[in-house]
């Protein structure tokens, strides 16, 4: 159900952000953006180091939130009046997005924004992506012509994102 | 003329069939007989066929040019696409398939004469193909070969390119060779653009026919070896021209493929009742060069490359990094970071191949897979066939797994061959999940065990050895001390493994026995312990992979009584190994214990303080609570008292009925009554290890960890309930239980400064935790 995944580096730069609905990907980079800000807030929160998924597991970021909103808000700025009909459209549509964060013991981050207008996911499964994921990128960290820091280019990578998130869609 | 743009594919496809017809290799003029003939397999009703030779001006001329004959290709394409015949369409048409070719056996026999002598103007190139894949091979004679004025270089090939980029020779080869059901695979190269002509060829031929030498077989590398060695025979051996890829000598790939013709003639001819090529499929040869290289990295065959040292050893090979670092994760089976000897087969053959033109497939092919699953599956690879095969042109023709019968049958049959690759892959890749379970068995190195719940046996056969050994030498606790003491970080690794499901405590042998007993039920356990200890990370070295995969619950029994027979028992590492929940043990100190002749006692007191943590996950578990209640009953006393409390303790530990069997001195059953009565409350742990660990300890940790003890003592106890007294002499025994003693006492001594240790250990870290909370809000500014 994920319309959009990001793993962020430790650094706070993103390492691999893909999102279903191509034409907004723009939106979900933001929304990854500003719910690094929530990401930190509840690392500090946790206060210990340990490497239980438990805590790995940050859970909901957000509440359910309009991410409307947000964009169509700066857009406006920037369209001409004709543009400006087609974005109020475009607010009409109420999409909900939720986004859930995982943060490793090494301080990289993944955040998963799913669409909230199907039925929302279970915790649970919510959890269990995140294990694929993390899977994965470990997968991608062992191999040693992967340098830390680059953008992943692993197409097994790849194939497991968008198996979470062809699911999705 | 008119203009003609042709893509790199048209290019090189045209490029191919032009040489293809340009049996006077002048490279100028295609020979009418062999254009028509061409033409002619278009399929296309003769007028069109007329029409396309005036539209690309060849009437004009009388000949082909190359312009023409492209032009002539591209018309064809056109009309088989069903377009109408335009001077215009040529480049007008975008994304037209490229011609498709089908020749009727016959065709292909004559042709194959006539190829023939083509076969000797590409001798020369075949020398630049490098040995190890046969397709590799042929890709490259191609490449140089035809398409000398499109070549790509292997490394650039597109991926609808390099399957088809089958070398005009290969055709010629396979035709000179002989021309096999197998067909398919042979041909997935060849199915190249310029194959498109030869692959109805061989399309054709997947009949029976076979023509000369019969050196074709299903298998396509063989076969094109086969062809290349053949060839390579008859001309100058140009292979070490090949490009080194690697460091690995030239001349050894001369010879290598010299030894390979012969091999693969014979290979082939053995193979010619398969049914399918192989393409991945590692020949003899090859796999002996990449052990060759292997060694020059890693001596022991059995050992493992470390990531690093592969990147720097496949970063030689040029090709990008990203190609690499594909080929890693389709190598490195395990997902360990490291290369077993079959991995980097894999990985050098799958480098190879790409530094050929071959394209890499998304998932690792059967054959490639590591040893220990059934490689000789000779279902084709799937996954390959559709990513090389069917990369492009319509005229690709999938490697059939099954002979072709006939030429009619030819194109249903790929279709079925689709199919069934698609099953096959699915069916692979499920098994990929199954086979790792036995591929962590072979491997010798337990940090395969990390990814996977492999069952970790603690019974080395080595070590088993050194137990019966022992046992037989008698109730001597030095003796076992050598081979104990060679064993302890193998027993230390492997109990530690086994903890959470054996309670192993030490016990090499023991451990080892009661691991077998109860791999079958610890499996999930081990796994999670495995992983945990992977993750742990400052764990001590997991155990070493386990020998004997054949010993079951079972045959646990018969491990004991060997094991039993031990006094010392590679006791005392075992212990170290933590469970689970308990952070790892320092491992040296405890293996000095052993250094000191008393390992016994070290196990013990390693196994003491693991027992408790340890998952009572045997079935014996209930036998260990009669332990316990043993133990709680113990009294440090002198031996005779034990032996009472050893019948039930026998009884519990019928594992350790084999201890019985162990010839145990009349020292052994003190030290099992010492033992008992000084074990405390010790949870279950096996009492096969312990058992051991009690023949060559008398008083073992008396003063110790009463916990300790509770197992020992049980296993103590059945010592004395075993009439073995072997007789010994009295002195003999006196003396073993002085050194007892002493083992005893100095393992005492390490044990409670360990313990010292470790208290002071846990301040530390409390002490670093609260820094950490201190200065968190900071870190994250």
């Amino acid at each position: 159900m994920a319309v959009c995944i990001a793993v962020i580096a430790k650094e706070n730069y993103p390492l691999y952000i893909r999102s279903v609905p191509v034409q907004n990907e723009l939106k979900f980079h933001y929304t990854v953006h500003t719910s690094l800000d929530v990401v930190e807030e509840k690392i500090s929160a946790v206060g210990k180091a340990m490497a239980d998924q438990r805590e790995l597991y940050l859970g909901l970021l957000y509440p359910t939130e309009d991410y409307k909103v947000y964009p169509s808000h700066m857009i406006i700025v920037y369209y001409t009046p004709v543009c400006i009909f087609f974005l109020l459209i475009e607010n009409i549509l109420l999409y909900r997005h939720t986004r859930y964060g995982y943060v490793t013991n090494s301080k990289v981050k993944f955040v998963i924004v799913v669409d909230s207008s199907n039925t929302s996911l279970r915790d649970n499964e919510i959890r269990s992506m995140f294990r694929k994921l993390h899977n994965s990128f470990t997968d991608v960290m062992c191999n040693p012509f992967y340098n830390p820091g680059d953008t992943i280019q692993s197409k097994a990578f790849d194939s497991m994102v968008s198996a979470m998130m062809v699911q999705a869609s | 003329m008119e203009s003609l743009t042709l893509t790199d594919v048209e290019q090189k496809y045209y490029s191919d069939l032009f040489v293809y017809c340009d049996t006077d290799n002048t490279k100028k003029v295609a020979s009418n007989g062999k254009v028509l003939d061409l033409f002619r397999a278009a399929q296309l009703p003769s007028e069109v066929v007329l029409q396309i030779t005036e539209l690309c001006g060849a009437t004009r001329l009388g000949h082909f040019g190359r312009s023409q004959f492209y032009i002539a290709l591209k018309l064809i394409a056109v009309a088989q696409s069903g377009l109408p015949l335009r001077v215009e369409s040529l480049n007008s048409v975008k994304d037209l398939p490229l011609p498709r070719f089908v020749v009727a056996k016959n065709e292909q026999e004559a042709r194959h004469t006539a190829m023939y002598p083509d076969l000797e103007n590409q001798g020369p190139y075949q020398g630049v193909i490098p040995r190890p894949p046969g397709r590799g091979q042929v890709k490259k004679v191609s490449a140089h070969e035809v398409i000398q004025p499109c070549v790509p270089t292997p490394d650039t090939t597109s991926p609808v390119v390099s399957p088809h980029q089958s070398p005009p020779t290969s055709p010629h080869a396979w035709r000179k060779h002989k021309r096999q059901a197998s067909g398919g695979n042979v041909e997935r190269p060849a199915v190249v653009v310029a194959g498109a002509v030869w692959t109805p060829f061989r399309e054709a031929q997947s009949g029976p026919v076979v023509v000369g030498d019969g050196m074709w077989s299903a298998h396509s590398p063989p076969p094109v070896q086969e062809s290349w060695v053949s060839l390579k025979d008859t001309y100058p051996p140009s292979s070490s021209k090949m490009p080194p890829m690697h460091l690995s000598p030239v001349q050894e790939n001369s010879s290598i493929r010299t030894v390979a013709s012969v091999t693969t003639a014979n290979e082939i001819q053995r193979q010619s009742s398969s049914s399918y090529d192989d393409p991945w499929k590692i020949t003899d040869e090859q796999r002996q060069y990449y052990i060759n290289q292997f060694k020059t990295i890693q001596p022991d065959l059995n050992g493992f490359i470390p990531g690093s040292a592969a990147k720097e050893f496949f970063t030689k090979s040029k090709l990008p990094i990203l190609e690499l670092s594909h080929i890693w994760e389709l190598s490195d089976f395990d997902k360990d970071g490291a290369l077993t000897l079959d991995e980097f087969c894999a990985a050098f053959h799958l480098v190879v191949a790409r530094k050929n033109g071959y394209d890499l497939p998304e998932k690792l092919p059967e054959s490639l897979m590591p040893k220990l699953i059934d490689l000789d599956d000779s279902a084709e690879v799937p996954d390959q066939a559709p990513d090389v095969g069917y990369s492009g042109s319509p005229v690709e023709v999938t490697p059939n797994k099954s002979p072709m019968p006939s030429l009619n049958q030819t194109w249903p049959d790929l279709n079925q061959g689709n199919e069934q690759w698609e099953t096959f892959s699915e069916r692979s890749s499920s098994s990929q999940t199954l086979t790792q379970f036995d591929s962590n068995i072979a491997p010798a190195d337990p940090d395969t065990a990390i990814v996977h719940p492999v069952p970790i046996r603690m019974t080395p056969s080595k070590i088993h050895m050194q137990e019966m050994e022992l046992k037989r030498t008698g109730s001597d606790h030095t003796h076992p001390t050598s081979p104990l003491m060679a064993k302890p970080p193998e027993l230390s690794e492997e109990t530690k493994l086994a903890t959470s499901m054996k309670f192993v405590t030490a016990n090499s042998g023991d451990g080892y026995s009661s691991s077998d007993s109860y791999t079958s039920d610890q499996d999930p356990i081990t796994s999670v312990v495995t992983r945990q200890r992977s993750k742990g990370g400052g764990c001590p070295p997991p155990p070493p992979p386990r020998p004997n995969a054949s010993h079951s619950r079972s045959s646990s029994l018969d491990m004991n009584r060997n094991f039993a027979a031990h006094p010392a028992g590679p006791q005392q590492s075992g212990v170290v190994a933590c469970p689970p929940a308990i952070p790892p043990r320092p491992l040296p100190t405890q293996t000095s214990g052993p250094h000191s002749g008393h390992r016994s006692d070290e196990g013990l007191a390693a196994h003491s303080t693991t027992s408790p943590q340890q998952i009572p996950e045997q079935p014996n578990f209930a036998d260990f609570s009669q332990f316990q209640a043993f133990a709680a009953s113990d009294q440090p006393s002198d031996n005779g008292e034990k032996h009472p409390e050893s019948l039930p303790v026998e009884k519990s530990t019928e594992g350790a009925g084999p201890l019985r069997t162990v010839k145990i001195d009349n020292q052994e059953e003190r030290a099992a009554a010492t033992v008992n009565s000084a074990k405390g409350s010790i949870m279950a742990p096996p009492p096969k290890p312990v058992r051991r660990r009690l023949k060559s300890e008398d008083e073992l940790q008396d003063e110790t960890l009463p916990p300790k003890s509770n197992v020992i003592a049980t296993v103590l106890a059945t010592l004395p309930s075993i009439p073995r007294s072997v007789g010994k002499d009295k002195k003999a025994i006196q003396a073993s239980i002085r050194r007892n003693k002493e083992t005893n006492t100095v393992l005492a001594r390490l044990n409670s400064e360990l313990q010292q240790q470790l208290k002071d250990l846990l301040e530390e870290r409390i002490s670093l935790e609260v820094q950490l909370e201190q200065l968190r809000p900071f870190s994250h500014l």
